[in-house]
């Protein structure tokens, strides 16, 4: 077979779109014949809109906000996207010990595809679990700029891509799920407290709020709060910017984890 | 088709401060031709694994060289993938997934189309007598599955020409399939030969005599170590056996001895040896034990 170098490029191109999806209907297949996780994932953020939700309804002026849900729902968005991802390695661990990694890794298949099939798997349980939760939002009062949600949902996804990457990173570098939990659990409790996830970082007295600016999660919550209410000023730009760097960095530490021999 | 020239992969670990470098393979080399079956035995933690995993890419060797189907498994790992199948011995699938729909995807991962997938994953199911392709694929095999899965391993020597490196804890399988079998301890390969002449190396057959009285059973152990010139008998109890080349021709001999001396038998036994046997000389260790 020769083939001229663009001839190869295209074709190699097509070969990891190919893998990546079969990869992905895989995943999926058997993510729906088990649907615990995605009921589980999908039950937290609706308890939080229950039960916690209304409570922050009277506190709405207070963060200068005419509805409460245009803070929350932003805050839950991203508090799934990260949960959600951060634990879609364990699922990882599960099939290396079980055997599959290797008999994927064998076959001539692109190690990058193997991990973007898992990964796109994670973005597209977010994407539905993110619509479930507007809707909701929706049903109790939310009110916002649909442009506006569709750019917080973008980054969201963007933002649970980044983090399913991470934690399949961690999960083939550990490769035990008794040392990525307490991991996770330690990287993930100091983000969801100052990243102003549950309640705005305005509300922190100064020096919470100075500490808050240095987690960049923290302006992709604010980013996606003001795409909610319509406001795309410098927030936004700064909220895009860290999700993709976030984004690149974490595919490219699990592109290359993946890619590494004995992994 | 399968060439190494001291391979060798060491895991260095660490134990406190401490680092000590282990050697999981001790630079083996080996020859396997195009349509050969071959066997690949050794105790466990002996370096089997580790060498098919360099073998098959997933790990790179500390020192030495392998190609397979002519590419090097260290620099052109996609083509060697391209051209090897692989099932691990410890399995390869999730509790949810179903068999038939991981064979179509793993087919079409090596570039198959999915109906050409989906054809050749029912005729290799009919082969090995699986119902359907929704077979849940953790049920372990009946020993009829079994046969025909053996049955389909050799077929695939004679009918698609390709060659075959196994590993497995099945001695008599092993004996039965292999053309050759290489057997590893320690990281270095410790014997190489047709399952026949493995057989033979163990200095031949086993002879066991069970006595009726107890009296003559130093005699009767003299009578046996004189079938083969300086070697002794070993007793146990009322049992005497030995080792013996070529039990056969030595029998008619043997018995005539004992009716001389007079020593009652309550039985007699010759063994041939078995693969096993071969395992215990080579390795000191039983692989049964380890099986078990």
């Amino acid at each position: 077979m020769t083939l001229r170098h663009g001839d190869k490029a295209a074709y190699s191109g097509q070969a990891f779109a190919r893998e990546t999806w079969i990869v992905f209907s895989r995943q999926l297949r058997i993510a729906l014949r088990n649907p615990a996780w995605v009921i589980i994932g999908l039950i937290q953020p609706i308890l939080y809109l229950a039960l916690f939700g209304p409570l922050l309804e009277p506190l709405a002026s207070s963060f200068g906000a005419e509805n409460a849900y245009t803070i929350f729902v932003p805050g839950l968005l991203v508090q799934l996207g990260i949960f959600g991802a951060l634990f879609a390695g364990f699922g990882l661990v599960a099939e290396w010990r079980a055997g599959v990694i290797e008999a994927e890794r064998v076959t001539p298949a692109s190690r990058t595809a193997l991990l973007l099939g898992r990964i796109l798997r994670d973005v597209l349980q977010l994407l539905v679990q993110g619509i479930v939760l507007i809707a909701l939002g929706y049903a109790f009062g939310l009110r916002a700029s649909v442009g506006g949600m569709l750019f917080g949902l973008l980054l969201t996804l963007l933002l649970g891509a980044s983090c399913a990457a991470g934690s399949n990173a961690l999960a083939l570098i550990t490769k035990s799920e008794d040392v990525m939990a307490p991991l996770i659990n330690s990287i993930a409790l100091p983000i969801l407290l100052l990243s102003g996830i549950l309640l705005p970082m305005t509300l922190a007295p100064q020096w919470l709020q100075t500490l808050s600016d240095f987690v960049p999660i923290k302006h992709i919550v604010d980013a996606i709060r003001a795409a909610f209410v319509g406001d795309f000023g410098e927030p936004i730009l700064w909220g895009t910017i860290w999700s993709v760097v976030i984004f690149v960095v974490l595919m490219w530490v699990a592109t290359r984890t993946f890619r590494k021999e004995n992994a | 088709m399968i060439h190494a020239r001291g391979l060798a992969r060491s895991f260095t670990t660490k134990k406190g401060r401490e680092k000590t470098e282990v050697k999981a393979v001790d630079g083996v080399d080996i020859d396997i031709e195009n349509g050969e079956i071959v066997g690949f035995l050794g105790p466990n933690g002996a370096g089997k694994t580790t060498t098919l995993r360099m073998l098959t890419t997933l790990l790179k060797p500390t020192a030495g060289s392998a190609t397979v189907a002519g590419f090097d498994v260290a620099t052109q790992a996609e083509q060697v993938r391209r051209s090897i199948g692989y099932v691990s011995q410890s399995g390869s699938t999730l509790p949810e997934a179903l068999a038939g729909e991981e064979v179509v995807d793993h087919g079409r991962l090596y570039g198959i189309s999915k109906e050409r997938a989906t054809a050749r994953g029912r005729e290799l199911f009919d082969q090995l007598d699986l119902d359907g392709l929704r077979v849940e694929p953790t049920t372990g095999l009946d020993p009829q599955a079994r046969a025909n899965l053996w049955e389909h391993i050799s077929a695939l020597r004679t009918d698609r020409g390709a060659t075959i490196f196994l590993t497995t804890h099945y001695l008599d399988e092993a004996d039965a399939l292999c053309d050759r079998i290489l057997v590893i301890d320690r990281g270095a390969i410790v014997a190489s030969d047709t399952p026949e002449a493995l057989k033979q190396s163990v200095s031949g057959d086993l002879v066991e005599l069970v006595l009726t009285d107890a009296v003559a059973v130093s005699r009767a152990a003299t009578a046996l170590a004189g079938l083969v010139a300086g070697s002794t008998a070993d007793v146990d109890g009322l049992t005497v056996s030995m080792r013996v080349p070529h039990a056969g021709r030595e029998l008619a001999g043997l018995l005539r001895t004992l009716d001389r001396e007079n020593i009652a038998l309550d039985s007699i036994e010759v063994r041939r040896p078995t693969l096993d046997d071969v395992f215990l000389t080579v390795t000191g260790r039983s692989l049964r034990e380890e099986a078990a």
